[in-house]
C-alpha cells in the first residue's frame, strides 16, 4: 500500500513537470513560423496516435475486438454529422453490445 | 472545418483578440465546448475507480491520484503495470511514457500562456488531451481562455466518476462489458474530425496512423503516440 502512494506520488509530480516544461521554459514569446507550422499539425498527429492505441491497443500487441465496431459506429454518425455525444456514446453502446453477443 | 467543435475558435474570431470582455467570452466558449466531454469523462472517470478498486487501491488512493495525476492515459498505464504485478519503477515509467506527449503540447501551448514562470507552469497543467485540442487555433496558436476553461468541467467529472467508480464498484460490475473502454478512442476520433481539413493534415494522419500501428506490437505504451507526434515535422515546410 505503501510502494502504491509512493508511485501515485511520483507520478503526480512527473506529470506535473512535464506539462510545465514547455510553458516555463517558452513561455510568452511569439514562435517562429516553422515552429508554428510544426505545432499546428501536432493535433492531428497526436490525436491520430491516441484513436489507433485507444481502439487497437492491448496487452499484446494489436488487439482486434469490439471496439473496432463501436469506433466505426462513431464514425458514421460522425459522418452524418450527428451531435458528438451522440456519436461518442453511440461507440460505448455498440462496443458494449457486440460483447455481450460474441 | 467542422463547425460544432469550434465554438472556441468562433468566438475567438468574432471579437477584437484584446482582453477583457472577449477573454471572458472565449473563456465561457471553453467552458462550454468542454461540457460536452463531461459525460464520456464521467464514465472513463468511473471506469477508473471501479478498475483501482479491484486492484486493491481502497477508497482514497484513486480518488487522489485522479485529483493530483489527472491524466486517465497515465493513470490507465500505472494500474495496468501494477495489476500485472510490475514493479513501482516499471508503473512510474508507464506513467511518464504515457504522458510524454504533453512535452510537445506543452511548448506548443506556451506562447499562448501568462505572467511569471510558476503562474505559467500551474496554467500549463490545464492542458489535457481534449481542451489542447479545442484550444488550438489551427495556426499553430493556442488560446489560452478556451484551455483552462475547457478543462474545468472536465476535472470535475474526472473526480466525481472517479468517486462513483470506486463506491459503487460492486453496483456496476465489468465496465468493458458497457463498452466504457470505447469511449477514450471515441471522443478523440470526435476531435480529429475538426481537425484534418487541410491536405498536409490529411497526409500526416496517414503517416501518424502507420507509425503508430507498426510500433504498437513491441513498444511499451505510450511510445506509439509520442513517435506519431514526429509527423507533424512536415510542417517545418511553410509554404503551403
Amino acid at each position: 500500500m505503501t510502494e502504491l502512494w509512493i508511485v501515485l506520488g511520483v507520478a503526480a509530480a512527473a506529470s506535473a513537470a512535464i506539462k510545465a516544461t514547455g510553458p516555463v521554459l517558452v513561455g510568452g514569446r511569439e514562435l517562429p513560423p516553422r515552429a508554428l507550422g510544426v505545432i499546428a499539425l501536432l493535433a492531428p498527429a497526436l490525436l491520430t496516435a491516441l484513436v489507433v492505441t485507444g481502439t487497437l491497443g492491448g496487452d499484446d500487441g494489436i488487439t482486434l475486438d469490439a471496439r473496432m465496431a463501436g469506433l466505426g459506429a462513431c464514425a458514421a454518425g460522425l459522418a452524418l454529422r450527428a451531435p458528438l455525444l451522440l456519436c461518442v456514446v453511440l461507440a460505448a453502446a455498440v462496443t458494449g453490445g457486440v460483447r455481450a453477443l460474441g | 472545418m467542422s463547425d460544432r467543435l469550434d465554438p472556441i475558435r468562433r468566438a475567438a474570431s468574432g471579437g477584437q483578440p484584446g482582453p477583457g470582455a472577449d477573454a471572458r467570452e472565449r473563456f465561457r466558449a471553453g467552458m462550454r465546448a468542454g461540457m460536452a466531454f463531461v459525460i464520456p469523462t464521467l464514465a472513463i472517470g468511473i471506469s477508473f475507480g471501479v478498475l483501482a478498486r479491484s486492484l486493491g487501491w481502497g477508497l482514497a488512493a484513486p480518488i487522489a491520484a485522479s485529483a493530483f495525476v489527472y491524466s486517465a492515459s497515465a493513470q490507465f498505464a500505472v494500474a495496468s503495470v501494477l495489476g500485472a504485478g510490475g514493479s513501482g519503477v516499471a508503473a512510474i515509467v508507464a506513467a511518464v511514457l504515457a504522458n510524454a506527449r504533453f512535452l510537445p503540447m506543452g511548448l506548443a501551448i506556451a506562447p499562448a500562456l501568462r505572467g511569471g514562470r510558476l503562474r505559467r507552469a500551474l496554467e500549463g497543467q490545464a492542458s489535457v488531451d481534449t481542451s489542447w485540442a479545442l484550444a488550438n487555433r489551427g495556426d499553430g496558436r493556442f488560446d489560452r481562455e478556451g484551455l483552462i476553461g475547457a478543462t474545468i468541467p472536465q476535472y470535475v467529472a474526472w473526480l466525481v466518476g472517479t468517486v462513483i467508480g470506486v463506491v459503487g464498484s460492486e453496483a456496476i460490475g465489468d465496465p468493458e462489458a458497457l463498452g466504457l473502454d470505447a469511449l477514450f478512442p471515441a471522443f478523440f476520433l470526435a476531435l480529429l474530425v475538426s481537425e484534418v481539413d487541410t491536405p498536409r493534415a490529411r497526409v500526416v494522419v496517414v503517416l501518424a496512423a502507420a507509425l503508430a500501428l507498426a510500433l504498437l506490437p513491441w513498444a511499451p505504451p505510450g511510445v506509439p503516440v509520442v513517435a506519431a507526434c514526429v509527423t507533424a515535422l512536415l510542417g517545418l515546410r511553410v509554404t503551403r
